[in-house]
């Protein structure tokens, strides 16, 4: 990946330049150390700021609400790694819960309902891919577009009333422990184990950062760069699917507006995570980390009574230093 | 050529503003009223003042996602002078507002030259940044209706001239500057250089910095202007909803106003068909007796059928190139 971590060859006179850093430098110029310093600073800073904190059971279920976000940034880095973003998928969240209520108001079984939630996550997917490798047009602002169109769909599906009644099997999986673990909290962590080895590990994982280097030179190499790109994409519109229905199960209802604003917080998830917004680089235990780092600030802000506004200021400073940080820690290691 | 498919587009544009009256005119002849024109021209001022500073940002090849949280902002700390300063005069609050626009507009701009960032990224941060300010600042507490000047309401209603309210006045009035200025000044020119060719134009002696740096401290001071405008518009300010979503309103008209994506082009008259266009539509939905829930699905539908038509249009305009070079 990055230059400082290959070793010498053996070939050709050894230039003073070329020395291979000591480990423990190669280490600390990984943005994900960056993360990871952070989020032991944080949780000592949120320990100490109230003893009610330090607490696996409370932060675990605090956690669930950050689990949906976190789950779909987990995709979103293979995707911005890939050189495009998608900032729909919290619109795509909303669109899919809505889909879900309206279907099982309409007194169809749940499972079909369930179905229709992720199909209409498929298709929303497809709508970006198709647009973005189709037509050639920039995902930036067609995911702008989307992302209005998604949440005005969901607007127009469910009025601005919430749809509930849904069986109690379904709802409550915040409540559900696995292993003593809240369910989506596991859902999370494999997810993020499953995907950090395709990423690392499988040749498509592999060619997800080669397109982003360098989508002309990885098209040479004959990188299938559009089919790789539209699955990412319809794995966002899925993944955008079942957190919606995360959501919905946690709140055992659904409205339009839910999810409002989440895109900010899956970007940030992935910035926080050392993923760096050009593409080619980046990593899931990045984001992993990143995760857990939002997750014990805002919690940490909770206890400390920091009111649920103020953290707005703190998300967007925090994607601001982590775009700065990253950037100037890559500068620096590619030197 | 280039300058005639340009020409084609906003011809393009005004046909479809007539095409609109004259269906929904056709379907419901109460339409074709006074009144509906004096709704429309309330309805677009507040965009259009936005449009042009956004417009400024595209055709530098940036993008401004924070305006409706500047918006808020500077109409917030206006709203709350007015409250708690009640001798003020109007034009204090209104120097203010501006200013204020202008420097945070300012920030976005250092951010994205200091440290090479990408702008979408870097207003995405400040567009929640700015609200939370908003929050601060106000102790999340609304500024009610009778706290704003009569004088600053009454410029949504009163007209100096032909019945036309003052706000559309001033709408147009920036909308003429904009003109003039992308026009006819060196700046101006300048900022098309920059986002046509951001790597030709330091070669060619622009002063990359200045030039981002003045547009988006434009499009802030604007978003300032447009916050004023809003506390006459509605009579109050709320911290949670004013300004919320207008970012995506305004790039949903710039779009279909024919501004390129991809800097370097886009005209001062497309832009305000472009407002005119969406304006008369959301003014026509509600007339039509469709439900206001399809607003947004219609504004992002917009978008992406305008970014489709403008990519067709580039296509095209290269082709006329090649044939006229070959």
């Amino acid at each position: 990946m990055s230059v400082a971590e290959r070793p010498d060859g053996p070939a050709g006179p050894r230039r003073e330049a070329a020395r291979a850093r000591p480990g423990w430098q190669v280490a600390l110029v990984r943005p994900e150390a960056m993360t990871l310093l952070l989020l032991v600073g944080a949780f000592v800073v949120a320990s100490w700021l109230s003893p009610f904190f330090a607490d696996a059971t409370f932060i675990l279920s605090s956690a669930t609400f950050y689990t949906e976000f976190a789950i779909v940034a987990l995709v979103l880095t293979l995707l911005i790694i890939a050189g495009e973003i998608d900032l729909s998928p919290a619109a795509g969240m909303a669109l899919a819960a809505c889909v879900f209520g309206a279907v099982a108001q309409a007194g169809l079984p749940i499972g079909l309902a369930i179905a229709a939630a992720l199909l209409a996550g498929a298709l929303m997917g497809l709508l970006n891919g198709v647009l973005v490798l189709v037509f050639g047009l920039p995902s930036i602002i067609v995911t702008i577009g989307t992302l209005t169109l998604f949440r005005g769909l969901a607007q127009v599906l469910a009025g601005d009333r919430s749809i509930g009644g849904f069986p109690g099997w379904f709802i409550g999986i915040d409540w559900r422990l696995w292993l003593g673990i809240p369910a989506p909290v596991v859902i999370f962590v494999v997810a993020a184990a499953l995907l950090a080895a395709f990423l690392g590990l499988t040749v498509t994982g592999r060619q997800i950062h080669q397109i982003g280097t360098s989508p002309e030179a990885a098209r040479h190499a004959g990188i299938r760069v559009r089919r790789i790109k539209m699955g990412l994409f319809v794995a966002m519109g899925v993944t955008a699917a079942l957190a919606g229905l995360l959501a919905a199960s946690r709140l055992a209802s659904v409205r339009y507006d839910l999810a409002t604003g989440g895109e900010l917080t899956m970007v940030l998830m992935v910035m926080l995570g050392g993923t760096s917004i050009f593409g080619g680089r980046g990593s899931i235990l990045g984001t992993f980390l990143a995760a857990w780092l939002l997750v014990i600030i805002a919690t940490g802000m909770t206890v400390a009574n920091v009111p649920v506004t103020s953290q707005l200021i703190v998300m967007g400073l925090l994607l601001i230093v982590s775009i700065i940080a990253t950037n100037v820690i890559y500068a620096r290691s590619q030197r | 050529m280039i300058g005639a498919l340009l020409r084609g587009r906003e011809a393009g544009l005004v046909v479809m503003i007539l095409l609109v009256v004259a269906v929904v005119g056709g379907l419901a002849p109460r339409f074709l009223d006074w009144e509906t024109l004096r709704i429309v021209a309330l309805a677009v001022p507040l965009v259009l003042i936005g449009a042009m500073g956004q417009m400024m940002v595209l055709v530098a090849r940036h993008v401004d996602l924070s305006q409706g949280s500047i918006l808020a902002f500077s109409s917030i700390v206006a709203g709350m002078m007015f409250r708690d300063l009640p001798e003020l005069p109007v034009v204090a609050g209104v120097a203010v507002a501006i200013l204020l626009g202008a420097a945070l507009g300012l920030v976005n701009g250092l951010l994205v030259v200091l440290f090479r960032l990408p702008s979408i990224i870097v207003t995405l941060g400040t567009l929640s940044l700015y609200r939370g300010l908003v929050f601060l600042v106000s102790d999340a507490r609304q500024v009610d209706p009778q706290f704003i000047p009569r004088g600053l309401i009454s410029m949504s209603q009163t007209s100096p001239v032909l019945g036309i309210p003052w706000i559309v006045i001033v709408a147009a009035a920036v909308a003429l500057a904009t003109w003039a200025f992308l026009g006819h000044s060196r700046l101006g020119r300048q900022i098309y250089a920059l986002g046509s060719n951001p790597v030709a134009a330091p070669l060619r002696g622009i002063n990359v910095v200045r030039v981002t740096l003045l547009v988006f401290t434009l499009s802030g001071a604007l978003a300032g202007v447009a916050g004023i405008l809003y506390a006459s518009r509605f009579g109050y300010v709320n911290p949670g909803i004013t300004g919320l979503g207008f970012e995506f309103a305004v790039i949903a008209a710039v779009v279909v106003g024919g501004v390129s994506i991809n800097g370097g082009s886009g005209t001062v008259l497309g832009t305000v068909l472009g407002v005119l266009l969406l304006g008369t539509v959301s003014v026509a939905l509600p007339i039509l007796g469709v439900s206001a829930f399809w607003q947004d699905v219609f504004n992002g539908a917009v978008i992406i059928l305008a970014l489709l038509v403008d990519r067709g249009l580039r296509e095209g305009g290269a082709r006329a190139l090649r044939r006229a070079g070959a």
